[in-house]
């Protein structure tokens, strides 16, 4: 019975992520679809690595929008690694920010990259903060009998 | 590709000509102005110029015909005159040639005798006796010549003395001429010396001077008061020859014969005896002295027509006098009325005509004016139509915005803790505003096509999924109302055409949603066909029948009547067409094409190209619509009438979208209603068809695979009372793969199934796996009360080795009692509820068949990608790490053994001939070198190897077509340039970034199909 609260909790907390617009409804579910028995932790290992990465990203764009004058190209590209790894861990909100913040990038707005890149962090901050209480709730509802998604 | 985008193009072109047509009809075909407008002002001026003209023309016409007219009077004149004139002078001429006689008589007899035999008795009585000879002469008589010298002597011998014309003894002269003898009318003149008088003197003297007759200017007779002439003659004493000379002539003259000629009198006589005398005037001159004329007969006074005058000379053998006569109508000349009459009937019909030209002038410029003054207010509620959808687009799209956001926040507080009251309030107000964007999106819809800003996409799409997505949007609601909801699609429609599948749905969702909407019992069925097929068929129909037709439907009047119709429920539709009748024949055609191939149709195909024509109907048995609504059914905002939105809701909207958005698709849409018997909305759309390339396979594969394979070669029987029923039924159960036949009723399927049971060896091909039995013919026949196939068990006695038939109730609705009743008729407890969707279908089938079965086919593509790609060897290449670890996982998932690359460069090295790689995934946009160079470089390296295998001819032995890597790009961005570009640098597809099943499915299975697993 507590186990099945501590379940609902998880599902409860992963939903209201999807209604804050927070992580992309579709996408998650695909990641969790991958977890198998052959891999129980997949989302996890992704999103930490997503995390490990993306900070590594995060640290370059920051040096770059430093330097003056700033190299646009680089950012894009940076952004656009950042924003491909959000997509993929369906961080919608990181990513419609980091849109945003191509959109500055090409148009060669330093000071809009500058606020968006802020945006950016901030979204992403945020993030971690829920996914990682997230996953800490989940890792203590233990593993689920995931109901087969309907034909 | 190239084909498909043809197609495109073609079905852009379509798409284009409506809008075009619709830009026609708004602008308005522009017009060259009539000439007729451009001088307006000149018309009264024309007018009045053509009134002038027909009035000269007029002036002319009467001239010409009064000079003619004039003339033929002036010659008649002119003839009268001369015969006046003749006649004169010839009536003179013989008094003359008297009097000269007369002369002759007395030289003769006075002068020659000796002594003179004349005295004047015998002259009197004499020419008293002649005078009717001389009917111009009032008398003559006869002066003699007597020289001063003998007057003494004259006097004496004759007793008298001579006298003057006054009557007085005459004065002493050179000589005299005293009138001797005279005739009794002139017996006055006796002894009056005739020289006396100027004019007689004169005479006197030419006379014997020349020899002939003389006479005197005009003057009044002494006897009458009539004008007249004295005439005078010589008489010689000696007969003179005729070329004396004039001295000669004077000494031989002896004495003067003289007459007076009573012209007037002789004028008056002589024209009273010609005809006309009354018409006209004549007057006789005497113009010897040219510039003063005497008038010897007529008056002075200008009486008569002076304006046509004429002139004749008259000869009176004068050789010093000359005359002329002048004629003249006594009247003026009469007006010439058929000249009159004439102008004036041309100038009357000139007038007219030029009026009548005048007033069409006016007419057409009017008209002219008032088609302007319309064509402009016409563009202006054109422009204010334009402006209206712009302004509707604009406001519903304005309006969707803070909608979104205040549905978005009642999503919100929804999730919050709320009380029930609060939760009440906060659903219903989330379910209004839902509605009301729905309508917004209608009304932006509707605006948008009208602003012509709407775009049809042009994308490959199964026309047969998008039918059952329809039908399962509605199944809760027609289950619920107990109507049969069925759909059949036509086997000659491919299952693949190029369209927009979005507004294509929309348009049925919109026709089969108004039909569930009115209809409360009977059915709904949604027929996909082609439309030269049906056209076929519908005609093939009439030929074939025709004569039967009169026959057939008296009974099937009888048939509606009781209510036994031949459509999907027995109610009766509104368009005949529709009934079983017709159907039938789809039906057979479609079983015939069936054997051929399973493409279907492929004669329609060959005849028509790229392009198909589809026709949709959807017929119910709803209440209908109202004859006197059935023309504005297709208006936006109208519905049937006040009470319809008050009973069934709705805004009206949706029909006029769906018009317009047929004929965006280059179609038509009609309807057939009938009040209280139902509705049958058709319509057709231009659609493109896929081209059987290897992408249309693996599509063709892909959506067969929606539908789980495993049922082929199933066999079933279908019982069911209804032909058209069944025909659904079987149309589901085909596209699973199942072999079908059809029974009507229970006993038929049983005696179906016995020759296969006493014919042991043929039982596994004609034993059929399961039995479907309609609800309604197992439960209205007395079927139920005898179930067969336990019989049939018990009797055989092989259960235990024969897979005996499963059977399954299909119903629209069932009540409990009768799940129970069937289950002890046999039947599986699974009842296959309608409408019949094929997924749905297979999955009944999956639970009946059992779990062995259902493992297999439990998750549909993921199985049969985990078949795929078991075992594979893949390549994926991502700079992204979490996207690498993702797209890994995704495909491990699946059984394959994946290997990662973190770069373009990482990758070729893997990629090294020979590899063992299966597949390549490949990221398109990386750092130094992005997926379309590397894969370009791939292509390079392999074409190098493949070269070089075929320098070696090792290529046949290994049984392969050489290196070929499928590489598939990764993206994010999913459109079609991107593909363009993809297929370019030699990529075999793509899949979009996240993975997704379905996506991945579709690009893995184009390369691993042909391949058998074994191959690595």
């Amino acid at each position: 019975m507590d186990r099945n609260q501590s379940h609902r909790q998880v599902a409860t907390m992963k939903q209201s992520l999807f209604d804050q617009g927070y992580l992309d409804h579709e996408q998650f579910n695909q990641l969790e679809e991958l977890q198998d028995d052959a891999n129980p932790n997949f989302v996890e290992e992704v999103v930490t690595l997503y995390y490990r990465d993306s900070a590594r990203l995060v640290h370059s764009i920051e040096q770059a929008l430093e330097k003056s004058p700033i190299d646009f190209n680089k950012l894009d590209s940076y952004m656009h690694q950042f924003r491909g790894s959000s997509s993929s861990i369906g961080a919608k909100k990181v990513k419609a920010e980091c849109s945003l913040f191509r959109e500055y990038c090409r148009a060669g707005n330093g000071e809009g990259c500058m606020r968006t890149f802020q945006q950016v962090k901030k979204e992403y901050t945020a993030l971690r903060k829920k996914l990682e209480t997230f996953f800490q709730l989940a890792r203590q509802a233990g593993p689920v009998d995931r109901a087969r998604r309907p034909k | 590709m190239g084909a498909s985008a043809q197609l495109q193009q073609q079905l852009s072109h379509i798409h284009n000509q409506h809008l075009l047509k619709v830009y026609e009809k708004q602008i308005g075909p522009k017009r060259a102005f009539f000439s007729v407008q451009a001088y307006r002002h000149w018309l009264s001026k024309a007018f009045v110029a053509w009134v002038l003209g027909t009035c000269c023309i007029a002036l002319w016409i009467y001239n010409y015909m009064d000079e003619d007219s004039k003339l033929r009077r002036k010659e008649l004149l002119e003839s009268m005159c001369d015969q006046r004139a003749r006649m004169l002078q010839d009536q003179f001429i013989v008094s003359v040639n008297h009097v000269h006689a007369l002369a002759i008589l007395v030289s003769s007899f006075h002068y020659f005798k000796n002594p003179s035999a004349i005295d004047q008795a015998t002259f009197a009585e004499y020419t008293a006796r002649t005078a009717f000879e001389r009917p111009l002469l009032s008398g003559v008589a006869y002066a003699e010549r007597v020289p001063n010298s003998e007057r003494e002597e004259f006097e004496r011998k004759h007793g008298w003395t001579i006298k003057t014309m006054q009557r007085e003894a005459s004065p002493i002269r050179d000589e005299y001429a005293p009138v001797i003898l005279s005739q009794e009318t002139v017996s006055y003149i006796q002894s009056i010396d005739m020289m006396s008088g100027e004019e007689d003197r004169d005479n006197i003297l030419r006379a014997r001077s020349t020899g002939t007759a003389v006479i005197t200017g005009p003057f009044r007779l002494l006897g009458s008061h009539h004008l007249g002439v004295v005439l005078t003659f010589p008489v010689y004493k000696s007969k003179l020859p005729p070329s004396s000379t004039e001295q000669q002539r004077i000494e031989a003259t002896a004495g003067y014969l003289g007459g007076a000629f009573d012209v007037e009198s002789l004028v008056e006589n002589l024209l009273g005896q010609l005809a006309g005398n009354q018409a006209i005037l004549v007057n006789v001159y005497d113009v010897t002295n040219s510039s003063d004329p005497l008038i010897m007969y007529g008056h002075e006074d200008q009486a008569g027509d002076m304006s046509l005058v004429l002139e004749s000379k008259l000869d009176f053998r004068d050789p010093f006098r000359r005359h002329k006569m002048v004629c003249r109508y006594h009247d003026d000349a009469p007006w010439n009325s058929s000249a009159i009459v004439t102008t004036i009937l041309f100038s009357m019909t000139g007038i007219l005509v030029g009026y009548i030209l005048y007033g069409a002038g006016n007419h057409i410029v009017r008209i002219e004016d008032e088609r302007n003054e319309m064509e402009e207010l016409k563009s202006r509620a054109e422009a204010a139509d334009v402006a209206k959808s712009q302004f509707l687009a604009t406001v519903s799209h304005e309006i969707r915005t803070p909608m979104n956001g205040v549905l978005g926040m009642l999503a919100l507080l929804l999730d919050t803790d709320l009380s029930s009251t609060q939760r009440d309030y906060a659903q219903t107000a989330q379910a209004c505003g839902k509605a009301l964007i729905t309508l917004i999106n209608e009304v932006l819809d509707r605006a948008k096509i009208e602003a012509g800003k709407l775009d049809l996409e042009t994308v490959p799409f199964d026309l047969r999924s998008v039918v059952d997505d329809v039908l399962s949007l509605f199944s809760e609601k027609s289950r619920n109302k107990g109507i049969e909801l069925a759909v059949f699609v036509s086997d000659n429609v491919p299952e693949l055409v190029v369209g927009d599948p979005g507004r294509f749905r929309q348009v049925i969702t919109n026709l089969v949603g108004n039909s569930v909407k009115f209809t409360e019992r009977g059915h709904i069925f949604l027929r996909v066909h082609l439309e030269e097929h049906a056209k076929a068929v519908t005609d093939s129909k009439a030929n074939i029948s025709s004569t039967l037709n009169e026959e057939e439907s008296d009974e099937s009047m009888l048939l509606s009547g009781s209510q036994q119709s031949t459509t999907l429920s027995g109610s009766e539709a509104a368009d005949e067409w529709d009934s079983w009748d017709t159907f039938k024949y789809f039906v057979a055609e479609e079983g015939f094409t069936m054997n051929g191939s399973s493409n279907g149709g492929t004669s329609y195909e060959e005849a028509t190209g790229n392009v198909i024509t589809l026709r949709v109907c959807v017929e119910d048995t709803g209440i209908g619509i109202p004859l006197t609504a059935q023309d504005r059914v297709f208006m936006p905002f109208m519905q049937a009438d006040s009470s319809t939105s008050r009973t069934y809701g709705g805004t009206g909207i949706g029909l006029s979208i769906s018009k317009c958005l047929v004929e965006l698709m280059g179609g038509q849409i009609k309807f057939v209603s009938r009040p209280h018997v139902g509705s049958t909305f058709t319509f057709t759309a231009v659609l493109g068809r896929c081209e059987k390339n290897a992408v249309n396979k693996t599509e063709k594969k892909r959506n067969a695979e929606d539908l789980p394979s495993s049922f082929k070669g199933l066999k079933v029987v279908i019982v069911d009372a209804k032909p058209v029923r069944a025909a659904v039924t079987r149309y589901h159960l085909k596209r699973l793969g199942i072999v079908v036949e059809v029974a009507s009723s229970v006993k038929v399927a049983a005696n179906t199934l016995a020759p296969g049971v006493d014919l042991l060896k043929c039982r596994k091909s004609s034993q059929p796996d399961i039995v479907l039995v309609e609800k309604d013919t197992w439960f209205s026949g007395e079927e139920r009360c005898s179930p067969v196939w336990p019989v049939d068990r018990e009797q055989n006695g092989h259960i235990s080795t024969q897979k005996l038939p499963k059977m399954i109730l299909i119903a629209t609705n069932i009540s409990k009692s009768e799940v129970e009743r069937a289950k002890e008729a046999g039947f599986e407890d699974t009842v296959i509820m309608k409408p019949l969707r094929a997924s749905m279908v297979a999955a009944c089938l999956q639970q009946v068949l059992g779990t062995g079965r259902k493992k297999s086919q439990g998750k549909g593509s993921s199985s049969y990608l985990q078949s795929l790609l078991c075992g594979k060897k893949i390549l994926v290449v991502d700079d992204n790490r979490v996207n690498r670890r993702v797209a890994a996982g995704a495909l491990k998932k699946f059984g394959a053994n994946v290997e990662c690359a973190d770069s373009g460069k990482a990758a070729l090295e893997l990629l090294q001939i020979p590899h063992g790689f299966d597949a390549c995934f490949m990221d398109i946009q990386m750092p130094e070198m992005d997926g379309f160079e590397a894969t370009r470089r791939i292509r390079q390296m392999e074409k190098q190897a493949n070269e070089q295998l075929e320098a070696e001819g090792s290529i046949a032995e290994e049984g392969k077509d050489g290196w070929h890597l499928p590489v598939l790009a990764m993206t994010a961005d999913v459109i079609h340039a991107t593909y363009d570009e993809c297929v370019k640098s030699g990529m075999d597809g793509y899949v979009s970034k996240p993975f997704e099943e379905q996506n991945l499915y579709q690009a893995v299975a184009k390369f691993f199909q042909d391949k058998p697993i074994s191959g690595s």
